[in-house]
C-alpha cells in the first residue's frame, strides 16, 4: 500500500508537490523509504543524499524500522536561524 | 539554618510566527528579579553577502517538528546552563532586510550561563531544526540555502 511522505522547501519545489506516495516493501526501514523515494520520484534523486527522514517528527537512522501508520517526512538540509 | 528555595522549573516560551518579532513583549516575559544576567541573540536578514545583494529571506517550517525540537533544545539548554527562563521565537514567511528572523532570550543568575547558551542553541538550531530559508537576491534569483 502506498505510504505518504511529506515534503518541504527544496524537496517540495523539485517534486512540485507537498506530499508524495511511495510503495514500500513490508517491514521497511528508513533506508528503504529513501531508496523508494529516489526510484519513484526521480526529481528528488539528486537531493536525497543530503536529506534525512523524520518519523513522527523525529530524525531516525538508516536501519530504523518504520511503523505502520507513522508520519513520514523527508527533511532536506535545514537552514533556520 | 538557612532556608533554601527549591530551584524553580525553567520557564520556556517557543513560538513560530508570521509577524515581526515583538522584542519588547519578550523582554517583559523574560523578567525575573532573581537573575542577574539577561542575554539576547537576534538573527537579522543581511543585505550584502560578498558583492551580492539580498532583497529578502523567506522561511518555511515543518511547524510541529520544529516546535518540538526547539522545546527540547530549550529544555536541554536550561539544564546545561542553569537558565531560569528561555524564549525562542522564529519568524516564518518573508523577512525583509534588517528585520529579525530569530530571537533568543535567556536569563540566569550569573552571566556565564546565559551568554554561553546563545551560541550553543544557535549551532543546534542551524544544524537540526526543521526550518528552511530561501534567499531572494536583487538580480531576481532565489534559492534555498543549503549549508554544508
Amino acid at each position: 500500500m502506498p505510504r505518504e511522505v511529506l515534503l518541504f522547501a527544496a524537496a517540495a519545489e523539485l517534486a512540485a508537490a507537498r506530499t508524495i506516495a511511495v510503495d514500500l516493501p513490508p517491514a521497511a526501514t528508513a533506508d528503504d523509504v529513501l531508496a523508494a523515494i529516489g526510484q519513484q520520484v526521480p526529481a528528488l534523486a539528486e537531493l536525497l543524499p543530503a536529506c534525512r527522514l523524520a518519523v513522527d517528527q523525529t530524525f531516525v537512522g538508516p536501519s530504523f524500522s518504520v511503523p505502520a501508520g507513522a508520519e513520514l517526512a523527508l527533511i532536506p538540509p535545514v537552514s533556520g536561524g | 539554618m538557612t532556608a533554601r528555595v527549591p530551584a524553580a522549573q525553567p520557564r520556556i516560551h517557543i513560538e513560530l510566527t508570521d509577524q515581526a518579532i515583538d522584542l519588547p513583549r519578550l523582554r517583559v516575559w523574560l523578567r525575573d528579579v532573581d537573575t542577574g544576567a539577561h542575554a539576547w541573540f537576534e538573527g537579522v536578514t543581511r543585505r550584502m553577502t560578498g558583492d551580492r545583494q539580498t532583497v529578502q529571506l523567506a522561511y518555511e517550517a515543518f511547524a510541529p517538528m520544529a516546535t518540538k525540537q526547539l522545546r527540547q533544545l530549550a529544555q536541554q539548554a536550561a539544564m546545561e546552563f542553569e537558565l531560569r527562563a528561555i524564549a525562542i521565537v522564529h519568524r516564518l514567511g518573508v523577512v525583509p532586510v534588517g528585520e529579525a528572523s530569530i530571537v533568543i532570550g535567556c536569563c540566569s543568575a550569573h552571566r556565564v550561563g546565559a551568554l554561553a547558551a546563545l551560541p550553543w542553541l544557535m549551532d543546534r538550531i542551524k544544524a537540526d531544526v526543521a526550518i528552511w530559508k530561501q534567499e531572494h537576491f536583487a538580480d531576481g534569483v532565489h534559492q534555498w540555502v543549503h549549508p554544508t
